[in-house]
């Protein structure tokens, strides 16, 4: 291994390698990098151990105008619901009070059809009928939930993992699996890669590929709702690995100075493609913990406990409708599948994680919990996996009689020369008929 | 001599010089034990450690960043932007800090450093996939731009921009890593293996910077291209029989405009290709280079085929790349004018 703090070979003179030689013998050692590894790879053993799983209910509901010097247990600490005998129990499961049968199987059924989507359209891919797919196994909990608890006319900011959010905000099966196979039902006329997603009346933002930049974005149509006194609100979503992005940073800071109505959300769910979540956090010890230095109030949830993501999600909303300004939440959850259809995330982690992770799956404790209360039986959940099943294969075929890439109903190419701006440029037009239409 | 890929060819060349140079560090997203979303790095991490090869956090303005301050230093990183299109964050530290340090220090830092990026369409990546920057950086004093078109020159040409002295933006079109392009999406896929810029020496080699290729030699018309529009435009000439000049630039800034202006005076026509957008492209600056170069010696007006000025889409993929039907319609304009 190169030494590199010595000089190095084609720079420098003999009178600067002096120098670099008494500076180092006057001071003795040499400074060394920290390269922060995951708790295993490959050839390893899952190992969960670091990770600590606080008990639930133990964690105070703060009053919705808590300022960031009182958020710190709330920060490093992770608020929980569901004991281990999926009981709700603790100030959170009080802050939500007596709960229906039926809000509660809505989320069960919600999380189901997001995991039935995901699971026919990631076949699709692999049939090539479209050029890629990323799903969200895991993480189900928190868009679900999340929407659910969001206004008409609130506005979701979202990264391309939140397919979720469309799901509980019902968005038409037709419109979202449209856009997965480019075809004409697809709103956005096969511009964007699938799962790039736009729904405004949905609040569903247009989704960017490039990481963080919707986090400031959110920021601003906080703003703008409250300069426009819309009463609305908006949500950031940014993944553990892009809160590395500059615009994370910028959106903390912003939303710290003009206190706009915001809902900043992290998802971490450990993985950013192959690299583990500790190269984004170094030596933080709470992505929520970071907010805190910008004098944001935030907190750390179970994103596998669905009430703990309603109670949260319930809480901030109603502290950023009411104007006391910005929260962060940070959602500690795991990314059971491949990153992306381009990904092999066997390459990089142990096979057994998914089902090593501490905090389980959203889906399995909540059904757990509804049984635990009398309203779901083991039965009524694989009948209703199976007519979940039924319903979204039901649209995919519609849909896909509409096109696929295996059997392509091409939208005109001319479409790309559309919304370019609000009207066309005369050198668009030549382009245009350039290319025969 | 050994039968690479262009990935492997960029690999063999960090190899080589994480070997021979110790100031010479890679790093990037997912690049140190993955080996980065494109391979391109596998292995290295765990030959060189990682003080020499690592991952960062997901923000290129720090990857450039850090780079500038190694390179400052006297240290050569190569570092690798996942994808063209996420450069932006870095656009501040790559064109107003890494191409002036020389310059506004008047020579006392200087940023020996290689910021690599797959570039260009033909994968469905959509519009944060596929974008072909090039002259957002060719547009800026103090850098070096290149763009290799087969494993042989990557290899060649990306030692050369680890060893020079100035920062180099090194673009990879990501649609001929595994093998040539002929612009029909439908055709057979050939590898590299099959073609003889496969064949790469596993030793050091280095390809000037600032020369170009001829790929073909022609006497009707001068074709001017780079990256994958190279084999599209080879095989369009081998379809038309139009007995064309193709020049790969393979160096787009500093511009080998002696063999440009050798070869125009001798057909006396042009045609210039890229699948960046087309105003402003870098084909306008080659068509004003030309036209200033050899004005006497045109017989016809300079033909351009460069993508559409849209954003890049995705299911439209095909209808916006600047396939053989279009680069033949203007070999044939060229060609009647």
């Amino acid at each position: 291994m190169a030494d590199i703090s010595s000089t190095p070979q084609d720079s420098g003179s003999s009178s600067r390698r002096d120098e670099t030689a008494t500076m180092s013998s006057r001071q003795g050692t040499r400074a060394r990098l920290q390269f922060p590894h995951p708790p295993a790879r490959p050839d390893q053993k899952a190992d969960f151990s670091a990770i600590v799983v606080p008990e639930a209910g133990i964690l105070p509901v703060p009053p919705l105008d808590i300022d960031a010097s009182g958020c710190r247990e709330l920060a490093v600490g992770m608020v929980r619901v569901l004991d281990k005998n999926n009981r709700p129990v603790g100030p959170w499961a009080d802050y939500l009070g007596d709960l229906s049968a039926d809000r509660l199987r809505l989320g069960l059924r919600d999380m189901l059809k997001m995991r039935a989507i995901d699971r026919r359209m990631l076949n699709a891919q692999r049939q090539g009928k479209t050029s890629f797919y990323l799903q969200c196994t895991g993480e189900e909990a928190i868009g679900c939930c999340f929407q659910r608890e969001l206004s008409q006319g609130d506005m979701n900011f979202p990264t391309y993992r939140q397919q979720t959010l469309l799901v509980a905000a019902d968005y038409p099966l037709e419109q979202l699996m449209g856009q997965l196979y480019s075809n004409e039902l697809d709103p956005l006329k096969g511009r964007q890669l699938p799962i790039m997603h736009s729904a405004r009346d949905y609040g569903f933002f247009s989704i960017s590929g490039n990481l963080g930049t919707q986090y400031v974005q959110a920021v601003g149509w906080a703003m703008a709702a409250a300069l426009t006194g819309t009463g609305k609100i908006a949500a950031g979503w940014i993944g553990d690995g892009a809160t590395a992005s500059n615009d994370f940073h910028s959106a903390l800071l912003t939303a710290s100075v003009y206190m706009p109505p915001v809902v900043l959300n992290v998802v971490n769910n450990q993985w950013a493609i192959s690299t583990y979540t500790g190269i984004a956090a170094g030596k933080s010890e709470t992505y929520a913990a970071r907010a805190l230095g910008y004098g944001i109030p935030a907190l750390r949830v179970d994103g596998n406990d669905y009430l703990a993501v309603m109670a949260v999600s319930r809480w901030a909303i109603e502290r950023a409708r009411q104007g006391h300004g910005p929260v962060l939440i940070e959602w500690f959850t795991y990314r059971a599948a491949a990153h992306s259809t381009s990904d092999d995330p066997s390459a990089y982690r142990p096979r057994d994680e998914a089902r090593a992770w501490p905090l389980g799956d959203p889906i399995d404790r909540l059904k757990a919990h509804l049984i635990a209360r009398g309203d779901w039986s083991e039965e009524r959940h694989v009948q209703a996996e199976a007519e979940i099943l039924d319903e979204v294969t039901a649209v995919q075929k519609a849909v896909e009689a509409h096109g696929t890439f295996v059997d392509p109903q091409p939208i005109s190419p001319a479409e790309i020369f559309l919304n370019v701006y609000a009207d066309m440029p005369e050198h668009l037009r030549r382009q245009r008929q350039e290319m025969g239409y | 001599m050994a039968r690479m890929t262009m990935i492997e060819a960029l690999r063999s060349a960090m190899d080589v010089k994480l070997g021979d140079d110790p100031s010479v560090i890679v790093f990037g997203e997912d690049v140190g034990y993955f080996g980065g979303v494109f391979r391109c790095t596998a292995g290295l991490q765990a030959r060189y450690g990682e003080e020499r090869v690592f991952d960062t956090p997901i923000n290129e303005s720090a990857i450039v960043g850090m780079a500038v301050g190694m390179a400052a230093q006297g240290m050569r990183p190569c570092v690798e932007i996942q994808f063209a299109d996420y450069v932006f964050p870095a656009y501040d530290q790559i064109t107003q800090e890494a191409a002036r340090l020389r310059h506004r220090s008047n020579g006392q830092f200087t940023c020996p450093l290689v910021v690599r990026m797959p570039t260009g369409g033909g994968i469905f990546g959509g519009q944060t996939h596929s974008q072909s920057p090039e002259a957002l950086f060719t547009h800026v004093a103090g850098l070096k731009v290149v763009i290799p078109s087969n494993p042989y020159d990557a290899k060649g040409l990306l030692i050369a921009a680890i060893e020079d002295p100035d920062p180099v933006i090194f673009l990879e079109p990501k649609r001929i890593y595994n093998g040539p392009f002929a612009g029909d999406p439908h055709g057979k896929s050939v590898p590299w293996s099959a073609h003889p810029a496969g064949d790469v020496p596993e030793e050091h080699y280095s390809i000037p910077l600032g020369k170009a290729a001829i790929r073909r030699q022609g006497s009707a018309v001068t074709v001017l291209a780079y990256g994958t529009m190279v084999h599209v435009a080879e095989a369009t000439v081998e379809q038309t029989g139009i007995d064309a000049e193709i020049i790969d630039l393979r160096t787009l800034l500093p511009l080998d405009l002696d063999t440009i202006r050798a070869s125009v005076a001798k057909t006396g026509r042009c045609v210039v290709i890229h699948e960046a957008t087309r105003t402003s492209g870098f084909g306008a600056e080659l068509i004003a280079e030309v036209q200033e170069a050899c004005f006497w010696h045109l017989r016809a007006p300079i033909q351009r085929v460069a993508g559409w000025d849209a954003p890049y889409p995705h299911a439209q993929e095909w209808d916006y790349f600047p396939g053989p039907d279009r680069i033949a319609r203007a070999l044939q304009q060229a060609m009647e004018a």
